[in-house]
């Protein structure tokens, strides 16, 4: 892009504003929402004074502490299943050739563009039944929990891992590898010392995707949860629909903080693989 | 290993394209079998269970099958919450694009250091929680929110946005919105920009070079934008609760109230399953249309 | 292509075969089939009065129990009480039918008898339940339960109208045609419960009908009135009527009476807000405490009804939620002036007006469907 091409006068001008519009669109409401965590009123949307007061009732709540034990469990397994069983998957499509190749692409497309309501009713239906048949069979108890929870999140999460590395991994110069077979490195050499190192930004990527599906879900998990098995997401949802307080405002503060602190983490490591050389490439989140 | 060589015989190559398959269906095997075992089953079973009948309480009986609930597809009723949603996942993705568009061309028209800078400042409400996100608009949109707070300093008296099909709106564009801008960005910072500036040679105008040259360059960006945006919006379901004080029944509130306050299982099935048809059908369209992965 | 599709409709016909044969004897059993195999298990579990064997996994309505109750339980068994919330009986037996264990939960009147003859509820051992006798003798015995085996009498109230007095005006028109007659409602802003059978037999009782009609007309009648309404029905919601009331969200709220009050006295200006049963009558209701048949802890649950049965809990649950207590034991606790308000323990002449809510068997499906068809 040289100065030929670039906008210029007003056309650069109306840009700069609507993006300045576009900004201001995307951060009014957060920061809205933050500025209310610390009203002293019940109602939210009138401030009154500021205080600390939901904050320390967060704290006490010994539910919402409770459900973020439970997101960080479900979201935690999660994400490192999916993590690995995504990256096979992706490194299986991409560097591999095979029958049935197309009947899995079209698998592992699907969760991606399945509406989240037909994926909730899907699990809910597949645990019902499948724990029934269980039960009967084998004469347990198991039920809707953590683990039918993270089951569900692992299956639409192998799907955003395997896009996300696919795209690095196609991306990647193959020849690379052939050069490392070409010197007698095994399989498993070639992977750890060349292929992996590569691909681990997407897979970093893929990771942190997998990750944020996994705390922002609230349908497939409002569907699939049990007794004392909610997650963050879905109690604040809960919350939100039966009465509106600064609490939810508090919550939501924190979660705003930690995902800005995860985003910051990943960009830094990023930063510091690309400094020490390794991990080549583009920036891609 | 040194200087020793096999001789490469068809048979030894044979085998070894035949291992070299196996190593790869190995690989994919776990991630295969889990999709078939907790996603096919699951919707195969959808499939299954929309045939099914209901009892009179509301328990699913797995016999009786019949074609009951995709007849109910062609109710008035039904055909009004469907297009309903379809209408406001048109307009929502419609506005996205207007906003998105320019926004995204003007980050990558930025020098690379602006570039990521900009960048980030996206990503971050991308990866904030998006029912925080949602919530951030009911607490602006209430009668005594600031929205309505700022109307009234402007003389213009309370407006309670909230509740109406407008808050539903706002709230998917806001959800939905750097959907759209993330993959029209990638593929505007992908053109080739000596094409547009041959076109400027050849006596294009500014507008000109754009519409003839950078749009159609950048349509798989608009085209993956807009599958991101319109799917999820078809089948919201959290933002309307959220927002639409349950006035305006959209296909995911419809679905849900069928497992939970209908208890009407085989009709909530074929409702899932019939609007999941649709989004594929409108991916396969953006496929043949020549789009990158996504 | 071929024989990879034959594969799929083979397996999904095997699959239907399968989940027809599987999925029956499953149903049966989550259910706990004939009565007598749960008794037998009930009773074989011997639970003694005040006996606990695990934490308590409590399915209730939202904001219907004073927390300061769940603490003290906690603290004089031991065990930790979780809390999970529903917005109608039929979210509930939606879940309770899909397999999920509670130990505990809320039904209302009506679905109590829909739950007992689906076998969903166990048969409550009453040798653990010594403060049965605390009960108000007309609560005990009721139609939906003639044994009184598998509920107890939990609170009961009314379903009507509260108003902001501001916006109505002292004298407004003590009936719901201030939510449906065009000539009332005028510059109203409503909400009404996200309840079908509430929001119908509002219609209902306003068209003159029972709140119990099996009548397909009478029910069209009642979707087209609450759908020429739309336009002054800010939003349906069955847990923030009384807080979108009392923040001035809405002038008009169909709600439950206890927790009006407990609103209104939580408000700057007490006296801005009024309830009423508007004069068609509406509903009054008995929400009753039940324990599923696929319970984990029977014994806790029952020492958790036990528990709220004593005369001084029963009095802090009514004095918390403003609800009228079903325990005759409790009276003398309870606070005076809740006592003595016709709102809360209505008025012989007030009670002629109100009917219980009954399960219509067959026909119960069609208040949802014609509910969903009025909502959109």
């Amino acid at each position: 892009m040289n100065s030929s091409t670039r906008p210029r006068g007003i056309v650069e001008r109306l840009l700069a504003a609507n993006s300045w519009i576009v900004y201001t669109f995307f951060y009014a409401p957060i920061l809205v929402l933050v500025f209310f965590s610390f009203n002293d009123n019940r109602n939210v949307g009138v401030w009154t004074h500021a205080s600390l007061r939901w904050y320390g009732e967060l704290a006490q709540s010994h539910d919402i502490i409770r459900s973020v034990k439970n997101s960080l469990i479900v979201a935690t397994v999660a994400t490192i299943v999916s993590t690995v069983i995504g990256t096979a998957a992706a490194l299986s499509m991409e560097r591999f050739r095979y029958r049935g190749q197309r009947t899995y692409d079209a698998l592992l497309y699907l969760p991606i563009i399945i509406p989240d309501v037909t994926m909730a009713v899907m699990m809910l239906l597949f645990f019902v039944q499948a724990f029934g048949v269980a039960n009967n069979l084998l004469g347990t108890r198991i039920e809707l929990g953590l683990g039918s929870i993270s089951l569900a999140h692992i299956a639409f999460d192998i799907s955003f891992v395997a896009v996300v590395v696919r795209a690095r991994l196609a991306q990647m110069d193959s020849s690379l590898e052939e050069a490392a077979r070409d010197l007698y490195a095994s399989r498993w050499q070639t992977f750890r010392r060349v292929t992996l190192p590569l691909i681990m930004p997407g897979v970093a990527g893929g990771a942190l995707l997998a990750l944020t599906m996994s705390l922002d879900d609230v349908v497939v998990t409002s569907f699939v949860t049990g007794p004392g098995s909610t997650t963050l997401p879905v109690y604040v949802f809960g919350l939100v629909k039966r009465g509106v307080t600064p609490l939810v405002n508090a919550v939501s503060t924190l979660m705003l903080v930690a995902s800005m602190l995860l985003v910051a983490g990943s960009l830094f490591f990023q930063r510091r693989s690309r400094a020490t050389g390794r991990g080549g490439g583009t920036v891609e989140t | 290993m040194t200087g020793d060589t096999v001789p490469v015989t068809p048979d030894l190559e044979r085998a070894a394209e035949r291992a070299e398959r196996r190593r790869g269906f190995r690989l994919g095997l776990p991630g295969f079998a889990y999709l078939v075992i907790f996603f096919a089953i699951p919707l195969i079973m959808v499939f299954v269970y929309s045939f099914a009948t209901r009892s009179s309480t509301g328990k699913t009986l797995l016999q009786d099958w019949n074609l009951q609930s995709y007849q109910r597809l062609v109710d008035p009723i039904v055909r009004q919450i469907a297009w309903r949603s379809l209408w406001l996942a048109v307009v929502t993705t419609v506005i996205c694009l207007i906003l998105a568009y320019p926004f995204a061309y003007f980050i990558a028209t930025r020098r690379p250091v602006v570039r990521n800078v900009l960048l980030v400042l996206v990503m971050i409400p991308f990866w904030s929680n998006f029912l925080v996100r949602t919530y951030a608009w009911r607490v602006l949109l209430g009668s005594d929110g600031p929205v309505s707070q700022l109307t009234e300093l402007l003389g213009l008296g309370q407006t309670r946005i909230l509740f109406t099909p407008l808050a539903i709106l706002i709230g998917l564009v806001y959800g939905f919105l750097p959907f759209m801008v993330l993959p029209l960005y990638a593929a505007i910072e992908r053109i080739d920009w000596s094409l547009v500036e041959a076109a400027r040679d050849l006596y294009a105008n500014g507008w000109m070079a754009f519409r003839r040259v950078t749009l159609p360059l950048s349509r798989p960006g608009v085209v993956a934008g807009s599958i991101l945006v319109f799917i999820p919006s078809l089948g919201a379901y959290v933002t309307p609760e959220i927002l639409g004080g349950a006035k305006t029944t959209l296909l995911g509130s419809y679905i849900v109230q069928q497992f939970l306050a209908a208890r009407n299982w085989p009709f909530g099935a074929a409702l899932s399953f019939a609007v999941m048809a649709v989004m594929l059908a409108a991916t396969l369209i953006y496929f043949r249309e020549g789009g990158q992965t996504l | 292509m071929k024989p990879r599709t034959t594969i799929v409709i083979l397996l999904v016909v095997l699959l239907m075969v399968v989940m027809s044969a599987c999925g029956n004897s499953a149903d049966t059993t989550t259910t706990g089939a004939p009565a007598q195999t749960t008794t037998t298990a009930a009773e074989a579990m011997g639970c003694s009065a005040g006996q606990v064997d695990g934490d308590l996994n409590f399915y209730n309505w939202s904001d219907y129990i004073d927390p300061d109750l769940i603490t003290a339980f906690q603290d004089e068994y031991g065990v930790t009480v979780t809390q999970d919330f529903y917005e109608s009986n039929e979210e509930m037996l939606a879940k309770i039918q899909a397999g999920v264990h509670y130990d505990l939960i809320v039904p209302s009147d009506y679905m109590v008898g829909i739950m007992i003859d689906d076998g969903e509820l166990m048969k409550l051992d009453k040798a653990a339940l010594t403060n049965l006798g605390n009960l108000d003798p007309q609560f005990v015995n009721m139609p939906f339960d003639p044994t009184s085996d598998f509920s107890v009498p939990y609170q009961w109230g009314t379903t009507g109208l509260g108003v902001d007095l501001a916006v109505v005006g002292e004298d407004h028109p003590y009936s719901w045609g201030i939510i449906f007659d065009p000539e009332m409602n005028q510059g109203h802003q409503v909400s009404m419960l996200n309840d079908a059978r509430e929001a119908m037999g509002a219609a209902l009782k306003y068209l003159g009908y029972s709140l119990n009609s099996t009548s397909l007309d009478e029910l069209q009648q009642a979707a087209d009135l609450i759908k020429s309404a739309k336009d002054v029905i800010v939003t349906f919601d069955s847990d923030n009527y009384n807080d979108n009331l009392v923040n001035g969200e809405v002038s008009i709220s169909h709600g439950y009476n206890g927790n009006f009050f407990t609103s209104f006295d939580a408000a700057d200006n007490p006296d801005q807000y009024e309830y009423f049963m508007p004069e068609e009558g509406g509903t009054v209701w008995v929400d009753n405490m039940a324990i599923p048949a696929n319970v984990d802890h029977p014994c806790t649950a029952l020492t958790f009804i036990n528990f709220l049965l004593d005369a001084q809990n029963g009095a802090q649950l009514t004095n918390y939620n403003y609800y009228a207590s079903p325990n005759a034991a409790a009276k003398e606790y309870i606070d005076p002036d809740i006592l003595g308000d016709t709102a809360v323990y209505p008025d012989e002449q007030t009670m002629k007006r109100l009917e219980f809510i009954e399960d219509t068997g067959d026909f119960e499906i069609n208040y949802t469907d014609y509910f969903t068809q009025a909502k959109s």
